[in-house]
């Protein structure tokens, strides 16, 4: 269970938000929405422990998440950048990044992952000539692999096609039935089911 | 540490498939020292004096060449965020990142040090001496620059300031590197100067990633 209290956050002298609370259970998602400069991004951000809020604190079951190593293993982030490298193959990114969290991943899995994202026949080309929704394709396929239990997506539906966002809202509302949790920001309204809005 | 490989095995991937960084930063160091024997003339006696102190020098100029790019493609594509939340501790990946950095930028250097100081009239036991020397100051050299690239990450205009940062601090290894050299050629023997740069290894090795990962945090808040 993630849950945060009073969370204030900076940019500059500017306060994005402040006093915010927010908590979510297992099977929840939460649904991030506030104009462009809200701070959607830099909750995320504070939320996946990559900064470090002016006030209040977050917690993973119980624990801070800056010294839960649990947290870690069991979270999923994406920014606005797909972390992919250009010069390896949609293949390669996917082993790599498994690789570095530690987990494995076999090529069968991953295989089947980008197949799913309809990326077959395209698993050995480099990341660079694909185009801007392939490559985000690549990042679901990712998250479609990596197991964790709370996802949180920034703006994941960006570049995507009718088809894409339909398999990306079957795999997210999968996720959270599921027992899940995910946090995204999204400008659409989203057709998954059992989320709450937070409104910055 | 399959994840410090990991990274050190994407990074050199990387390089294989894109030549021309590595090979620049090598042609570099190739011309840059051969410029000194054309400049100055025939002069053996000369040659030999200079020679520890040009080839140390054009070495930490052709790493500085590659140094800036060690964590900007990462911090760019987002791959520097997920390393930082990544299980494995950021420091651990930054290990097997300033491994992959010294084996394409630095060990190259050492493997070809001994053909170009023949154009200094170096004998072999003076060039054997110059790769031990370059063997345990390369590394140096990379750990030392790590934090420099990873405190001007995003900065404007970091290159400039990466070389103000971090040559002075290439200047304690400059002046074992090359002394061990000179020491042996003048039969002081190299010993001594060669444990300094080792016992600076040792001390960069431990401390170097630590100040890197720290440095990172900061360029990602």
């Amino acid at each position: 269970m993630l849950s945060a209290h009073g969370l204030t956050c900076v940019r500059g002298d500017r306060r994005l938000f402040s006093d915010l609370d927010l908590t979510l259970q297992a099977g929840e998602w939460l649904h991030v929405r506030g104009e462009n400069g809200a701070g959607k991004t830099s909750l995320l951000r504070l939320l996946a422990g990559l900064a470090q809020p002016a006030d209040g604190d977050i917690r993973w079951c119980g624990e801070p998440i800056d010294n839960a190593q649990d947290y870690r293993r069991n979270l999923l982030f994406f920014g606005h950048h797909g972390a992919l490298k250009e010069d390896l193959t949609a293949l390669e990114n996917l082993e790599f990044a498994a690789a570095m969290d530690g987990a494995s991943l076999t090529l069968e899995v991953a295989l089947r992952a980008l197949q799913r994202f309809g990326l077959k026949g395209r698993e050995q080309l480099p990341v660079r000539v694909l185009s801007a929704g392939q490559k985000r394709r690549v990042m679901l396929a990712r998250i479609a692999t990596r197991n964790a239990t709370l996802w949180i997506l920034d703006e994941p539906f960006t570049a995507l096609d009718v088809k894409a966002v339909d398999l990306l809202s079957t795999l997210i509302s999968d996720h959270v039935t599921g027992g899940g949790m995910a946090i995204l920001t999204s400008h659409q309204t989203m057709p998954i089911p059992g989320g709450r809005v937070v409104q910055l | 540490m399959n994840a410090i490989l990991a990274v050190a095995r994407r990074d050199l991937l990387m390089v294989m498939r894109r030549k021309s960084e590595v090979l620049t930063a090598l042609f570099f160091f190739v011309i840059v020292t051969s410029l000194f024997p054309l400049g100055i003339g025939p002069e053996p006696t000369l040659l030999r004096k200079i020679a520890p102190g040009v080839l140390w020098v054009a070495a930490l100029l052709a790493t500085m060449l590659g140094l800036q790019r060690m964590f900007a493609a990462d911090h760019a594509d987002g791959t520097l965020e997920q390393m930082a939340i990544s299980p494995t501790p950021l420091v651990m990946l930054v290990v097997g990142k300033i491994g992959a950095h010294w084996l394409v930028s630095g060990l190259p250097l050492v493997l070809i040090a001994p053909i170009l100081g023949i154009q200094f009239d170096l004998d072999a036991s003076a060039l054997g001496i110059l790769v031990v020397a370059l063997l345990l100051g390369t590394p140096l050299l990379s750990l030392i620059g790590s934090i420099g690239a990873a405190l001007t990450l995003g900065v404007r205009g970091g290159g400039v300031l990466l070389s103000l940062l971090v040559l002075p601090l290439f200047i304690p290894a400059l002046i074992f590197g090359a002394g061990a050299v000179e020491a042996h050629i003048s039969g002081l023997g190299a010993g001594g100067h060669l444990s300094l740069l080792a016992a600076m290894l040792a001390l960069a090795v431990f401390f170097a990633p630590w100040a890197t990962t720290a440095a990172l945090r900061i360029a990602l808040e």
